[in-house]
Formats: C-alpha cells, sequence, structure tokens
C-alpha cells in the first residue's frame, strides 16, 4: 500500500510503512530546498559556533581575573587583569555582533528556502488539471500556502536557531564546566536526570495538547472566514444567534485548550527552576567546601556557580523546538503531497508549435469518464470545421461542459484524441494552445487590480486604446465609465462593485482582445439583462464570423447566431444540425425550441 | 479562469513580486531583530569587563572583599536574563499595541444598522410592501453621482408577486436589499404592513422576509442545515423538519440533492462537495422558501437554470407564490411571467408598473429592456410589412 499525492490527508491511521513512505518525501522536499543555501548554511553553523564559544568564555574569564588577576594587581602586575578585561569587552562585542550576524543570515536562508516553497506550491497549483482543484477546494490550498507555510518559517526562523544555539550553549557549557571544575560538572551532569524526564514528560504532554490546539484555531479560521463571506445570507436569514452559539463553542474550546498548555508551563518551568537551583547549591555547597579547604580557587567557584546557573537558561525554549518541529513537519508532510500530485493534464515533453491556428476540431474515438465507474462521455467522434459556429444544447448533466473542457484541455479524454488542426492537444504547446483556445465560463471571475488589468488578461501587451475597444464592442464600456474610477477601478476595491451581469461583460471583452481561432462560450450570457445580451450577440456575429466558435446556453436566443446545432443527451450527441432543419423537425430541439417560443410570451 | 487564458506566467510574475514584498519586509524585521540583538548582548557584556577590571582593582586597594566581589558577579549573572527578555518584551508590548488598536478599530466601528429601542412586533403579518419615496446611495459613491435609488414609490399588495426589471446596474439588487436591511435607505422608508422596516427588531423583520440572491452562497455544513438555514426551530430533526426540507427541495427542483454522496447530510460549501452553480442556486432558492416568510424576495434566482429546469421550478414556485408576497428581480420574459405585476426601474425610479403584456405593448424602455433579439426583429419585419403594404 502506498499513499501518493494529497491522499489520505484526513487520515491519521498510517501503517508504518505509509508513515515512513511520507517522512521519505517530506525529508526529500526539505532536501531539495536547501541544497541551493548549504554553503549558506554551513557558514552559518560555523557563525554560531563562534559566537557561542564568545558567549561561554565569559564567566572563565572572570574566574581567571579574581583568581590570577588580583594577585597580580597585588604584586604591582596590572598586565593579567587588563589583558582579562580586554579579552572579556572583544569575545563579549564580537560575540554579540555574530549572533546579529546569524541572526540576519538564517532569515536570509529561511526567507530564500520558504520563497523557493511558496513558488513551487503556486506553480504546482497552477499546473495541477481542474479535477484536482474541483476535489481539492481552494480553502485547503490557501492553508496549504498560509498557515503550513507559517508553521515552516517558524520552524526556520526560530526553532532551529534555538535548537542549534541552545544545544551549543549548553554543550560548551558542560565543557567549559567540565574542564574548569570536575566535581561541579558531575553535579551538572546529576542534575541531567531529572531534566531529561522533567522535558521528556513535557514533550509528550504538550504533543498533543498542541496539535489539538492547532485543530481548534484552524476551525475557529474556518469558521469566522466562512461567516463573513457568506455575510448576507447570514443576516438575511438570522443565522447570526445559531454563528454566535457554534464560534463561542469553538472559542471556548480553544480557551480550554489552551488553558491546558499554560498549566502544563506551569508545572514546567518552575521544575526546570527547581532543578537548576538544586544544582546551583550542590555546585556551591560542595565548592564552599574546597575553597575553605583550598582546594579550589575563589575565581573558579564562581565561573562554577555561573556555569551551572546560565545551564538551564535555553532549556525551555528547546523543549517547545519539539513542538514547532511537529506542526512543521505535519505542514511538509501536507506540502509535499501536493507537490506530488502529478497533473492531470501534463505539458508535452516535446511540445508542437502552431504559429497560425485555423481552428479545426477533431474528436477522434473520444471517451471520458472521471472516475472508472462512471463514464460521462461514452466513445463518439466530432468533427468542427475551421470557422463553424456550433450550439450546444441540453439539459444540466448532458455532458456539455466535460465537451468544452475537453475542447479546451482543461481535461484530457481518458481514450481517444482531441486535436486541433490536426495536432494532438497533449501535443501543442501550452502556450500556442492558450492562445489559440479560449474559454468563457458562466462564472465570471475577476483577479485584483483594475478593469483595464482584468481586461487586458486576455493580452497583457494590449494599448489602452485596445482595451476600451474591446470594451466597446461588447457593450461594456458605458458601465466602466461610471465606475468611480473608470478603467481604474480596484473591482475588488469598495466602491468598485460590480454586479455578476457586469463581470460577464468584463469577461468578454477580455476574450474579445484576446482573439483566438477558437472560443468557447459556456453560459457566458447567463447573467446578463436583455439589452447587454442583445449586444454582446452583436459583437459575437462580427467576432464569431472568422473563427471556430462553440456557445452553450440554457437561453436558445443564443442558438440563433449558429451555423450548427448539437443536442446532447446523458454525454451522447442526440441530434445534429443546422438550427432551422432541426427546428422543422420533430426531435428533441424542435421540442426545446417549442417550449422556449412559448416562455417568450 | 486563469487557465481558460493561458495566463499562467502573468499569474506567476504577480505572485512572485508579493512574495519578494514579503520577503523583504521579512528580512527588515530580521534587522531590526538582530540589532535588537546586538546591544542587548553586547551592553551586559561590555558592562561585566568593565565591572570586572573595576571591581579587582576595587578588591586589590582592599575597598571589596573577594566574597563581595563574587556575590557581585553572582547577582549581576542573574540580572542578565531579566535584561535580556526586556527587549523582546518591549517589542512585543508594541506588537500588541498596535494589534489593540486594529482590535478597537473593528469593535468600535459604528453599526449603522441597529434595532430600534422599542421595536414594533407582528404576529402574522399578511405582507404589504411598500416603498416610500425611498432614496439610497452608497456611502462611498463620488458627489458627481446622483443617488443609486432616487425616489422609488411601489406598493405590493399582500400575496402579489411584483417582477423587478431594469438594466444590469440601474440598483434593483440594492433595492431588493433595502428589504431585509442589509442596507438602510438614505431618505423615504420602506414598510412592511404599515411599519417601518427601521420600527421591527431585525430577527423579527428577517423572520418575515426571506432572500435568495443572485450568487448562492452555501455554507460549509449539510444540505439539510443549509437550507432549514431560516427555520431555527427545525435545527433538531424532526418529521416535521424532514417534511419542509421535502416540500422546498421539491419547489426548488433540487431533487439532485438525493443522489449526493450521503443525500441531504452531504457535507457542501467550502468545505465539503464542490457543487454547480445551477445546483447552489437551487439550494438557496430551497432555503429561501423553506424560511416560509411572509414576503419572498428573489435576487435573480433562476439564472444559471436550464431551460427545462426553469419551468419546472417556475410551476412549482407558483404554488408558492399564490399565497406570498414576492418581489422578484427578472433578466427574462420567462421570469417576468411568474409575476402578477411588473415594475420597471429605471434611473433609480419606479417609471412604470403594469402587466408584463401591457408594459410590452405600451412602453419603450420596457421593451428595449425586457424582449428579445428575436421578438424585435419579428416586429422590425412587421413593420417592414406594414411599411411596404402602406407603399402599394
Amino acid at each position: 500500500m502506498s499513499v501518493i499525492g494529497v491522499e489520505g490527508e484526513e487520515r491519521n491511521n498510517f501503517t508504518t510503512a505509509e508513515s515512513k513512505q511520507i517522512r521519505a518525501r517530506s525529508l526529500r522536499l526539505l532536501g531539495s530546498l536547501l541544497r541551493p543555501v548549504r554553503w549558506r548554511v554551513t557558514a552559518a553553523m560555523l557563525i554560531v559556533v563562534l559566537s557561542t564559544a564568545a558567549q561561554v568564555a565569559g564567566p572563565a574569564l572572570i574566574a581567571y581575573g579574581i583568581d590570577r588577576g588580583l594577585p597580580a594587581l597585588l604584586a604591582q602586575d596590572w598586565l593579567p587583569l587588563a589583558a582579562t578585561g580586554g579579552v572579556y569587552l572583544i569575545t563579549g562585542v564580537i560575540g554579540a555582533i555574530l549572533i546579529a550576524w546569524y541572526t540576519m543570515m538564517s532569515a536570509r536562508i529561511s526567507q530564500a528556502v520558504l520563497i523557493d516553497l511558496r513558488k513551487r506550491v503556486f506553480l504546482q497549483t497552477q499546473r495541477l488539471s481542474l479535477e484536482f482543484h474541483e476535489s481539492y477546494t481552494s480553502g485547503r490550498i490557501i492553508s496549504r500556502q498560509t498557515s503550513d507555510l507559517d508553521a515552516i518559517r517558524e520552524l526556520l526562523d526560530s526553532g532551529i536557531n534555538q535548537l542549534v544555539q541552545g544545544l551549543l550553549y549548553m554543550a560548551f557549557t558542560a565543557i567549559a564546566l567540565v574542564t574548569l571544575d570536575g566535581i561541579s560538572g558531575l553535579v551538572l551532569l546529576g542534575s541531567l536526570v531529572p531534566l531529561f524526564a522533567l522535558t521528556r514528560w513535557f514533550q509528550v504532554r504538550s504533543q498533543t495538547l498542541f496539535r489539538r490546539s492547532r485543530t481548534a484555531s484552524a476551525s475557529l479560521i474556518v469558521k469566522f472566514v466562512e461567516t463573513m463571506t457568506g455575510i448576507r445570507a447570514v443576516k438575511a436569514f438570522r443565522a447570526e444567534k445559531r454563528n454566535e452559539e457554534v464560534f463561542g463553542g469553538l472559542v471556548e474550546d480553544y480557551r480550554k485548550v489552551n488553558g491546558r498548555v499554560i498549566q502544563l508551563f506551569g508545572i514546567f518551568d518552575p521544575g526546570l527552576i527547581l532543578i537548576g537551583n538544586v544544582a546551583v547549591a550542590v555546585v556551591l555547597l560542595l565548592g564552599g567546601f574546597r575553597v575553605v579547604d583550598g582546594q579550589l580557587a575563589i575565581g573558579a567557584l564562581l565561573a562554577a556557580l555561573l556555569y551551572t546557573r546560565r545551564f538551564f537558561d535555553p532549556m525551555e525554549e528547546m523543549a517547545m523546538f519539539y513542538n514547532s518541529y511537529q506542526s512543521a513537519a505535519a505542514a511538509l508532510e501536507k506540502i509535499s503531497g501536493v507537490l506530488e500530485e502529478l497533473p492531470g493534464v501534463p505539458d508535452p515533453t516535446a511540445p508542437v508549435d502552431l504559429w497560425e491556428a485555423r481552428g479545426a476540431l477533431t474528436f477522434t474515438g473520444v471517451r471520458f469518464e472521471y472516475q472508472s465507474d462512471r463514464v460521462v462521455l461514452p466513445t463518439f467522434d466530432l468533427a468542427i470545421p475551421a470557422g463553424q459556429t456550433i450550439a450546444l444544447v441540453g439539459s444540466t448533466g448532458a455532458g456539455k461542459s466535460t465537451l468544452a473542457k475537453l475542447m479546451a484541455r482543461f481535461y484530457d479524454p481518458t481514450d481517444g484524441q482531441v486535436s486541433l488542426d490536426g495536432v494532438d492537444l497533449r501535443r501543442l504547446h501550452p502556450k500556442d494552445l492558450r492562445r489559440a483556445i479560449v474559454m468563457v465560463t458562466q462564472e465570471a471571475y475577476l483577479f485584483s487590480g483594475s478593469v483595464a488589468d482584468n481586461i487586458a488578461i486576455g493580452k497583457p501587451d494590449a494599448s489602452p486604446a485596445e482595451i476600451v475597444a474591446a470594451a466597446k464592442a461588447v457593450g461594456a464600456h458605458e458601465f466602466i465609465e461610471n465606475l468611480p474610477g473608470g478603467y481604474d477601478t480596484d473591482v475588488n476595491k469598495r466602491g468598485g462593485r460590480v454586479s455578476a451581469g457586469q463581470r460577464q461583460l468584463i469577461s468578454f471583452a477580455r476574450a474579445f482582445l484576446a482573439n483566438p481561432a477558437v472560443l468557447i462560450l459556456d453560459e457566458a450570457t447567463s447573467s446578463l439583462d436583455i439589452p447587454s445580451e442583445r449586444l454582446v450577440q452583436q459583437a459575437l456575429q462580427t467576432l464569431l464570423a472568422d473563427r471556430t466558435a462553440v456557445i452553450i446556453a440554457h437561453r436558445l436566443s443564443t442558438v440563433a447566431i449558429a451555423d450548427r446545432v448539437l443536442v446532447m443527451e446523458h454525454g451522447i450527441i442526440v441530434e445534429d444540425g443546422a438550427p432551422d432543419d432541426l427546428i422543422d423537425g420533430t426531435g428533441r430541439f424542435a421540442q426545446l425550441h417549442a417550449a422556449w417560443r412559448e416562455s417568450l410570451v | 479562469m486563469l487557465k481558460a487564458f493561458g495566463r499562467g506566467g502573468f499569474a506567476l510574475k504577480n505572485f512572485s513580486q508579493q512574495a519578494e514584498d514579503l520577503r523583504g519586509t521579512e528580512i527588515e524585521k530580521a534587522r531590526a531583530i538582530a540589532g535588537i540583538w546586538l546591544w542587548l548582548l553586547m551592553v551586559p557584556d561590555v558592562a561585566f569587563a568593565l565591572c570586572l577590571v573595576a571591581g579587582v582593582w576595587l578588591a586589590a586597594q582592599g575597598e571589596l572583599s573577594v566574597g563581595g566581589l563574587v556575590a557581585f558577579f553572582a547577582t549581576a549573572t542573574v540580572l542578565r536574563w531579566p535584561v535580556e527578555s526586556i527587549g523582546f518584551l518591549l517589542s512585543m508590548t508594541f506588537d500588541a499595541r498596535t494589534a489593540t488598536d486594529r482590535y478597537f478599530d473593528v469593535l468600535d466601528a459604528p453599526n449603522s444598522i441597529t434595532d430600534p429601542d422599542r421595536p414594533v412586533t407582528l404576529a402574522a403579518p399578511p405582507g404589504r410592501l411598500a416603498f416610500e419615496d425611498v432614496h439610497f446611495r452608497y456611502p462611498d459613491s463620488p458627489a458627481r453621482f446622483p443617488d443609486l435609488l432616487d425616489g422609488v414609490n411601489l406598493v405590493l399588495q399582500p400575496g402579489e408577486t411584483m417582477a423587478l426589471v431594469g438594466l444590469t446596474g440601474s440598483g434593483k439588487s440594492t433595492l431588493t436589499a433595502l428589504t431585509t436591511r442589509l442596507y438602510d435607505v438614505t431618505q423615504g422608508k420602506v414598510t412592511l404592513d404599515g411599519v417601518d422596516v427601521r420600527a421591527f427588531g431585525r430577527e423579527d423583520l428577517r423572520g418575515h422576509l426571506a432572500m435568495a440572491f443572485e450568487d448562492a452562497t452555501l455554507f460549509s455544513a449539510s444540505v439539510r442545515d443549509n437550507v432549514l438555514l431560516g427555520r431555527p426551530e427545525f435545527a433538531e430533526r424532526s418529521a416535521a423538519a424532514d417534511a419542509a426540507l421535502e416540500e422546498a427541495l421539491q419547489v426548488a427542483q433540487a431533487g439532485f440533492v438525493r443522489d449526493l454522496p450521503d443525500g441531504v447530510d452531504t457535507l457542501v460549501g467550502e468545505e465539503g462537495m464542490s457543487l454547480s452553480g445551477g445546483q447552489r442556486q437551487r439550494i438557496a432558492l430551497a432555503r429561501a422558501v423553506a424560511a416560509k416568510p411572509a414576503v419572498l424576495v428573489l435576487d435573480d434566482p433562476l439564472s444559471a437554470l436550464d431551460v427545462d429546469t426553469e419551468s419546472l421550478v417556475e410551476a412549482a414556485l407558483r404554488e408558492v407564490l399564490a399565497s406570498t408576497t414576492a418581489l422578484i428581480v427578472a433578466h427574462r420574459p420567462s421570469t417576468v411571467t411568474l409575476a402578477d405585476r411588473v415594475a420597471l426601474l429605471e434611473d433609480g425610479r419606479i417609471t412604470a408598473v403594469g402587466r408584463h403584456s401591457e408594459l410590452l405593448r405600451t412602453n419603450e424602455h420596457y421593451r428595449f429592456v425586457i424582449s428579445s433579439l428575436e421578438d424585435e426583429e419579428r416586429r422590425d419585419a412587421t413593420r417592414q410589412n406594414a411599411r411596404e403594404e402602406a407603399a402599394r
């Protein structure tokens, strides 16, 4: 059994082999992320070793100053004291500078890694097929890009810093102490036993608590975002009170779990202090006797005490490292899953260029199914000559949109091939494909940016005059002029209120400007009012004159401009012919058309 | 959408730019933190070095005992940690202050739409909805534009179905939003059975009026919970709740939900199954119907449906509408036929009210707005014929 891609993301019951596989996948990702910055990582390691050594030197220097400098000064030799003071000053300054340098460097490294990872996730998200996005909701993609990346940032930024610095600090302190005074060193080693036990206990307990805290905060955010995006419906249906209750419950859960986390610290922190203080007391006791006996210099005792006290400082942060490591590891596992997904519509390995597309579409032996048990389109052949305008008609779920998506290569057929001017779409260079075939859908989506930007997506190098011309051609010019900022109105800002119909007009202008060889309109006029639709249809008549067009419409008014009508039912093309012929016949289309005429009154 | 235009590279460039900006800020932040570290670590060490020299010198002079010197350093070391952390506590305090400011910005934002001190209650309002000289403008619309709604007068009698027709951007959706006080009028008033809607408690008002929007929002919950959103009393499963659910789904022709993996208990919305626009619209319509309001406000509720489904929904809706006051925003002749009367919204006012056929005959603007291309061609042809005949 193996787990590939995002599959199993919601599961918690992995077998050992699966967990191992997932971990190996995360590690591979981490390795590939760190490889480009490996020299900088090495340099940063060197710096942190040096700076920690400089920091740890302090107490030893104090001991030296007292034990050697003082007697020398009494003998009128000020040199050892001055030297000690000087060295202390220098190590202090250098240590601080190195730490600052290291902080900068590690920030640069972690940012480089993060930006690399962000781009990879973004690219991958774009590359994956619509099929993937239909099941993997945008909310989940967003949390991959935000909270998961944040967890990794946390680990890279502070987690690893604290771990490396803390470990080195403790190691150097222990070494210095052992060199300085063996007995104090033994005391310190002895204190490691309760220290280890306490930390282990903390880790085990905090791991579950932190996981629960993360889940609680995630559901809090989801609830909040959903309520805010659907605020109109929330208000109109008086769901505020119930939402408050649900949200109150979630907040309460979050508070409770955080309270327990704090309780845990309430035990851990005093525990650490207790162990530290006992160790200091023992070192003082044992050392004090030896100083009285003359076996130990007073300065050495002082240094031993300082080392023992400092030894425990980084402990708490290091215990926390495990948690940030845990959440980062979980995040990395999910991200590596997304990155592992194979695009359902892969880019061709040896792309064929098609500079001037004529627009002839051919389906040869095409069959399409989502999963192997759900055939959407049974095997069929279809040829659409260049320049023909096709209307696709049929009830919801008949497979019209699927057919259109196959033409635009949002999906690849399960069997057979779809080709443009004789070239299999799968072999066509993606740039040429997207330039030649443009699809306008029912859900006209606008990007943040100005209205002009949104139109220009169809042709990024378009001049303002071209943009205005495109808007005029589809009848969008007038309402755009009336927006607070005209063409520069930001569609996402307040004041940039654009209705569903206006959004569709903008996306029509976008398609008009893109000027493709094949234009696919999937319910593209559904939100337009009739005068706008009329304008769009007039524009379409010129726009569609010399290009291949496929129009899917619920409303038969659009069909009037088609050369040929395809009626679909249950994934099968049941009628195919010129509109007038079909209307005069007795088939499905004739019935639909009659019903529609009636509805016009 | 981006896929449709093959502008992935364009998006990547934008995204990269934003990611770089973020990196810049993060590095800037790291620089500030590095600066703080530099001083926090350097100052104590420099002080320790100076104290060491001074202390040993004082001890040599006999002014300080060696024990005192040892005690001094032991104490000073204890102080190191608080000094180091104080810098971070300070920067955390600043962060917290910014956060607190923002928090209170939100919390202190005045809610302009509030409940009255002494709300009026109506037990079972018959549902007479009236707009009386209603003016409305969005607070951020530039002064050079006239009010979006510039004196709307319209009365819906109890049980009457009124279609609202007008060009895109004429303010139809805004007018519907005024009824349940998603916005408040800037002048004039909207009344339900003679009572200004602002005199009701909002909770109460929104119980009397239910809405369906053209962009249908579903929540991450089961289909059942989404449909019964407006019926808090049906939060618990019961036979009555099931009946209401069935009825609403039936009216909205949303039988497809039974084919979903878990039927009406299937999770939809952002975290659940993705549904098509038409499917979402039908669930949202079922939600409005299930609320059993005195007044039903539907904002182009059928735009994403195909002809067959639309006519089925219309047939089912007709029965509901027979006993319910309804305001329906319509783009299509087919939707208009659901209504008893049609109101035409033009330049912020209701310029005509009447039956569909009557308006088609008498009102030029209405014809322009509602009649389809073919109708016009047909008329042109008729006119042409008439002219030719006259010429003969």
